[in-house]
């Protein structure tokens, strides 16, 4: 897959694995897994350049006697996902017109 | 390789970066080992679940700004001698012309791509003014009663419009295509400023 496309994805992906419910790090990953397989190096620049871009704010909370590290996503954040989705409405419309085309020529 | 080595590891690779950068790096794969220690993986199991240290060193600074990478490059591993000092001071002539050219030569470059898609869109500007004013300009000839020029300049105009629109597409193309070549120039650049030595 085209790199900036699937680095696109990505990041709109940890947005949504947190947009109703704040989420750490290993929850993100296994959350993800079924779809995508992020590794532990490619979600750490992720969530940076989010937390950059004030797309999610990051906490800790105490637990097990260490800090673990919880991701909220902001209101812009959500206005993302939201912009994700109205693109990928058009953008599914040609794939459905570029399929058919296929089925319609084999 | 145990939890502690491989710590000691990024943070060895990542040296000479704002302190916080590295600090911010050690806790979230600190707590990425004691996440799946506490699913029952055992410590060596957590730790080669994350992948190479040097890898994920290259990556973070891959992704660091550029100036953050070349204080740290400039940065050096111990204090200056006095005679060093000196040494730097008097081969300033030298060194100082040497480095702003070469910073000058990149720039220049990117400026000089960028200057050629900015006339190409000069055209497809030009070509759309004249082709709309070829239109108007023909309606002026039919009330001067001159429908040789009227037809002249309208279709002088026609051409012009049709031209401005099929060139702003391939000249789109073109603009493209100079954005992907100054992402990898870009790249480039950095990447003198990561030594693989830095990393292994």
């Amino acid at each position: 897959m085209d790199i900036q496309l699937k680095r696109g994805l990505l990041d709109v992906c940890v947005l949504a694995a947190i947009r109703h419910q704040d989420s750490y790090g290993y929850q993100i990953i296994k959350d993800l897994s079924p779809y995508v397989t992020v590794s532990e190096s490619t979600l750490y620049p992720i969530l940076r350049r989010l937390e950059t871009a004030e797309l999610l704010t990051v906490r800790s909370v105490a637990h097990n006697g260490r800090l673990r590290k919880y991701y909220r996503i902001t209101q812009a954040g959500q206005d993302r996902l939201d912009a994700f989705a109205e693109e990928w409405k058009e953008i599914m419309a040609i794939y459905q017109f570029v399929v058919r085309e296929e089925t319609d020529h084999g | 390789m145990d939890k502690q080595a491989f710590l000691a590891a990024i943070r060895s690779a990542l040296e000479g970066l704002p302190q916080s950068d590295i600090d911010k790096t050690l806790d979230f794969y600190s707590e990425m080992i004691d996440d799946r220690m506490e699913e029952g993986l055992t410590e060596a199991e957590a730790v080669a679940a994350m992948g190479p240290p040097e890898e994920i060193a290259e990556q973070i600074l891959l992704d660091t700004p550029l100036p953050k990478l070349v204080k740290r490059r400039v940065r050096p591993s111990r204090a200056l001698r006095a005679g060093e000092i000196v040494l730097l001071v008097l081969g300033a002539p030298v060194w100082l012309p040497v480095l702003l050219a070469l910073v000058v030569v990149v720039l220049s470059l990117f400026l000089a791509l960028w200057t050629v898609i900015l006339c190409l869109y000069a055209v497809v500007l030009a070509l759309a003014v004249s082709g709309v004013a070829g239109i108007v300009g023909s309606i002026v000839h039919i009330f001067a009663g001159d429908a040789l020029a009227c037809l002249l300049v309208f279709g002088g105009g026609l051409v012009c419009l049709g031209a401005g629109v099929l060139l702003f597409f391939a000249f789109s193309g073109a603009a493209a295509g100079v954005a992907r070549f100054s992402r990898h120039m870009w790249r480039a650049v950095k990447s003198w400023f990561i030594q693989k030595g830095d990393i292994a």
